[in-house]
């Protein structure tokens, strides 16, 4: 089946998301949608599904001119999407979210889930998914709903598949897997549409890749283009991928973490006797895949979380127990993963955001009283420094871009003298431009002597900045590894892997007769694990 | 169902028992603790009352508990207890159980579900033995206890499964006594002026519908807080329904408001079963259409596609209309069906139980209703429980008020809400309703 966009254009409001778009997907390719977040990649796709209806341009399949009224209308035309946040019911089994919307009844309207289940082993055997149709869907690791929401495609006869940035969930080793999946089903005739900003992946399976920038085609390149080519494309400029940093001198240790476990309210122990220090002029960065206990972790230490137990030292005194203002008083910066949760109020202004947490300190207040004046005036410093594109400090803080947005939360932590900087996803949905610039800011926070904890999924991100890397899974610290260690040992140590078996130099030989193919024991051990959760 | 509210995930690993955590002197080490002492203490207080009122101070008068009545076609014997020592051996039980759930604690084990629902069991018991032991009358019928129960949860139950239906799709239904109340004025009036009361009782239902239609139109369409709207519905129909009762129905009496009335349909020989004869196959037509709807709710949601659905939107609607289900459609019909079915429930107030409408005749049950459902946890069976349960205590106390205890009767009509209080923050746990229950779903 051959699917073909025509000069779409999307707009909401004064918004364009998309602009005259163009796409050819050749039957049996795999195509991919390179750009970066907010580029207008998952728009065009809603767009083709039938979730959104476009403002002008035509769908062809075949050559002949469609249009979607629902996402029905689509999967009866032979396309079939992966959502980025999976769109599976989590109280549901497998079988029950693969009949949904195409159920197949016994007289009376009665539910034939057999028939179901039928179907989802035929398609697991053919694809060695490994899926049961009797699992709850909300037991199982990300990995497997993934397939799941394959299956469902596939179920409803898919020719085209959309992909919907499918890795972000993903360990290195499933992501592998999916790569691998994504073959198969070319192999077997099924176009598919990957959507991604990783250039790696996209190196690796594309026959063609469209590059879409602020919501144009901005050209096709072909997978033999070099990483800094792509990248440039998306970006529409010269990019370094690459931070030049001076190694670390480590001086004193001053943060010190011990046995730290911290208890969900279900009683899981979602941070499980975690032990480590961090020395002045140094970066820890906390790699793991989404829902290892990283945020609990994190919030711990501000003390934002309340069954904990253990020891936080900073400078020798104890955190656990303080509250989060003394917390910060005592000098800990902190950037939350999620700035539009916790690290912006979006309808109060950028110079109120720059000062939250000291909105009561001088030169800010002075007892009940605020000053405007020197807020603003604090936030006009900010802006510069920081190089937030804003016409004023007075605007709105949610009107800012999600670059910009995190230059701000950045701003306002960094600004004042800090004992320790913590930073959870640093970059996470920001352009590649600005990318640059808060690495840039966190290596010289660490040059200025603080202890700097960065906590990261993107393993290209641990891998630039960090000078030590911990390793989390299921709420335990599978171990500290030197900066410097390869890529595949991270990516077993993230699905479990203690780094002596997961590192083939560091192997007794005889562990490493006993264990010749250590690539297929860690694929076996994500699909078991990795409890994720949809992020936003 | 599970009857406490904290619980450990079983092959969790479990902290020391012996910790509780103190406000202050605790800077470094909070200890977790999934195992709460919530259970046995609340037991062991319990039972302790109950020793010392129920056994201790309880009557020396023997209660007698009527079993069969004179129409039923085999009879029974009479339950006969003396009261002090029926107090004293039930009180004892209870006791032992809570030991039971002590003994558990200490060994940092949660008491099975069992434990608390055989305690409530006891203690209910204890309770009716000590009430009529304690009576000027001590003599009740067992089989009229619990067939009045039944009948005051009839309006309970439809107004719970409305609820069912809404929450089932994502839509809060605090309208349910705006539907109770409508369609018990609706068959009133209807019922009056044709002199046929099946027609009334169609009208009731039509009645709720429409009530649910006004809220379904603005918690979907116009995406108003669904909270918002169903009180303001509640107060709107009792407006409405007291205005034309006084200015209509109360104006001519005969003409307005004096509905035809359905009558019990006995099945022959089943209908004399001691016990379970009345409840089951002495009914009105109502009251076999509320066995019917439970279970064809129960069916319909759980075994069909239409359910399938209906689930899937209540709990991810966005999976839902990826799927190609419209989202908005399904959840405007669903709440239409949940208040036609609510309207039936209010029928009954004036077709069956009462013999004409008066002002406010819902009385509050359409929030009873809704306390069934979260009881319940979203399940029509387990809300139909739920509401004989309530209905139960309802009844306990008219006719523990009309034989006379030393217990003031203020107390008594106080025990409905107190169980709908205990039963909803206590006992149902942490229960976790339809995901997306009160989200309006918006494309985009």
């Amino acid at each position: 089946m051959k699917l073909e966009l025509k000069g779409i254009t999307k707009r909401f409001g004064s918004l364009v998301a998309n602009d005259h778009i163009d796409v050819v997907v050749e039957p049996g390719q795999i195509h991919c949608l390179l750009g970066e977040n907010g580029a207008g990649k998952s728009t065009l796709m809603n767009v083709l599904y039938g979730l959104y209806e476009p403002t002008e341009g035509e769908i062809l399949i075949d050559d002949k001119p469609v249009s979607f009224r629902g996402p029905g209308d689509a999967m009866a035309a032979g396309i079939g999407m992966v959502h980025q946040h999976f769109m599976l019911v989590p109280v549901f089994t497998v079988a029950e979210n693969v009949a949904l919307g195409a159920e197949t009844t016994k007289a009376g309207g009665f539910l034939n889930l057999d028939d179901t289940r039928r179907k989802i082993k035929e398609i697991s055997d053919r694809y060695g998914f490994d899926v049961d149709p009797d699992a709850l869907i909300e037991d199982l690791p990300v990995g497997v709903q993934q397939r799941v929401e394959i299956i469902k495609a596939l179920v409803r006869d898919a020719k085209v598949l959309i992909l919907d940035e499918p890795t972000a969930v993903l360990t290195p080793q499933d992501t592998d897997e999916l790569l691998d999946i994504m073959r198969q089903l070319k192999s077997h005739g099924t176009s598919i549409v990957f959507i991604s900003h990783k250039l790696r992946e996209v190196k690796a399976v594309s026959d063609t890749i469209t590059v879409i920038r602020r919501g144009k085609v901005v050209g096709t390149a072909s997978p033999e283009a070099s990483t800094t080519e792509l990248a440039s494309m998306m970006v529409g400029r010269a990019v370094s991928l690459t931070l030049d940093k001076a190694p670390a001198t480590p001086q004193e240790t001053t943060f010190e973490v011990k046995d730290l476990t911290v208890i969900a309210p279900s009683g899981q122990h979602v941070v499980d006797g975690i032990s480590f220090d961090i020395a002045r002029g140094e970066i820890l960065a906390v790699a793991g895949v989404q829902g290892n206990g990283q945020t609990e972790l994190t919030e711990a230490i501000l003390g934002l979380q309340d069954r904990v137990h253990g020891s936080i030292l900073l400078d020798g005194e104890e955190l656990l127990g303080r509250s989060v203002k003394d917390v910060l008083k005592a000098g800990v910066g902190f950037v939350p993963e999620d700035r539009s949760v916790d690290g912006l109020i979006g309808t109060f202004s950028i110079a109120e955001n720059l000062i939250l947490d000291r909105y009561d300190q001088e030169p800010f207040a002075k007892g009940i009283s605020m000053s405007p004046a020197k807020v603003l005036e604090n936030a006009k410093t900010r802006i510069d420094e920081f190089d937030v594109r804003t016409p004023s400090g007075s605007l709105a803080a949610g009107t800012l871009s999600g670059g910009n947005q995190q230059k701000v939360v950045m701003a306002r932590e960094l600004s004042r003298p800090l004992r320790l900087f913590i930073a959870s996803q640093p970059t996470r949905g920001v352009d590649v431009g600005s990318i640059e610039f808060l690495h840039k800011r966190i290596v010289a926070e660490r040059d200025h002597g603080t202890p700097v904890m960065i906590v990261s999924t993107e393993l290209d991100e641990v891998i630039e900045l960090a000078d030590r890397i911990a390793v989390l899974y299921k709420g335990r610290l599978v171990g500290i590894v030197p900066a410097g260690t390869g890529r595949d040992v991270l990516g077993l140590m993230m699905a479990g892997l203690p780094p002596e078996d997961a590192n083939p130099d560091t192997k007794t030989p005889a562990a490493a007769a006993a264990a010749p193919a250590p690539a297929a024991q860690p694929a076996q051990e994500t699909s078991s694990g990795a409890v994720g959760e949809h992020h936003d | 169902m599970s009857t406490t509210a904290t619980s450990p995930q079983p092959g969790q690993p479990q902290p020391a028992p012996s910790e509780t955590p103190t406000a202050a002197g605790q800077r470094t080490a909070v200890t977790a603790k999934p195992v709460t002492w919530k259970v046995p203490v609340t037991l062991g207080v319990l039972g302790v009352v109950a020793f010392i009122f129920f056994g201790l101070m309880g009557p020396h008068q023997t209660a007698k508990f009527g079993i069969s009545t004179g129409s039923d076609f085999f009879q029974l014997p009479a339950l006969e207890v003396n009261a002090f020592i029926g107090g004293i051996v039930l009180s004892v039980l209870m006791l032992a159980l809570a030991a039971y759930s002590v003994v558990l604690k200490t060994r940092d084990r949660k008491a099975p579900g069992w434990v608390p629902v055989l305690f409530i069991v006891l203690f209910v018991a204890a309770f009716l033995i000590w009430v009529v032991g304690g009576a000027r009358t001590t003599n009740i019928s067992l089989a009229g206890l619990i067939a009045g129960s039944v009948t005051l949860a009839v309006p309970l139950v439809f107004g719970s499964l409305s609820g069912v239906l809404c929450e089932r799709v994502g839509v809060v239904n605090i309208a349910i006594e705006g539907q109770l109340l409508g369609g018990a004025f609706t068959a009133a009036i209807i019922a009056t002026l044709t002199h046929n009361p099946f027609l009334g009782l169609l009208a009731a239902a039509v009645a709720g519908a429409l009530v649910s239609m006004v809220l379904a139109l603005f918690s979907i369409k116009y995406v108003v807080n669904q909270i918002i709207v169903g009180v303001v519905l509640n107060v709107l129909v009792s407006g409405v329904t007291g205005f034309l009762f006084s200015t209509v129905m109360q104006a001519d009496k005969d003409k307005f408001n004096s509905p035809a009335h359905l009558d019990p349909i006995t099945i022959p020989i089943l209908g004399d079963i001691p016990l379970i004869g009345p409840i089951l196959f002495k009914q009105s037509l109502i009251g076999y259409l509320m066995y019917i709807a439970v279970i064809v709710v129960w069916v319909g949601l759980f075994k069909t596609k239409w359910g399938l659905r209906v689930r899937a939107v209540g709990e991810h609607p966005q999976a839902a209309d990826t799927m190609g289900i419209k989202v908005n459609a399904t959840r405007f019909w669903n709440v239409t069906l949940g208040g036609a079915i609510a309207g039936i429930g209010g029928s009954f107030f004036t077709l069956v139980a009462i013999d004409s409408f008066t002002k406010e005749i819902s009385g509050g049950r359409g929030f009873i209703a809704l306390a069934a459902l979260i009881f319940g946890r979203w399940n029509p069976i387990g809300a139909f429980f739920a509401a004989l349960l309530f209905g139960f205590a309802d009844n306990l106390q008219s006719i523990v008020t009309i034989i006379g205890t030393p217990v003031p009767s203020q107390f008594m009509a106080m025990l409905p809400y107190l169980v709908t209080v205990l039963a909803v923050a206590g006992l149902v746990g942490r229960s976790r309703p339809p995901a997306a229950s009160g989200i309006p779903y918006v494309k985009g």
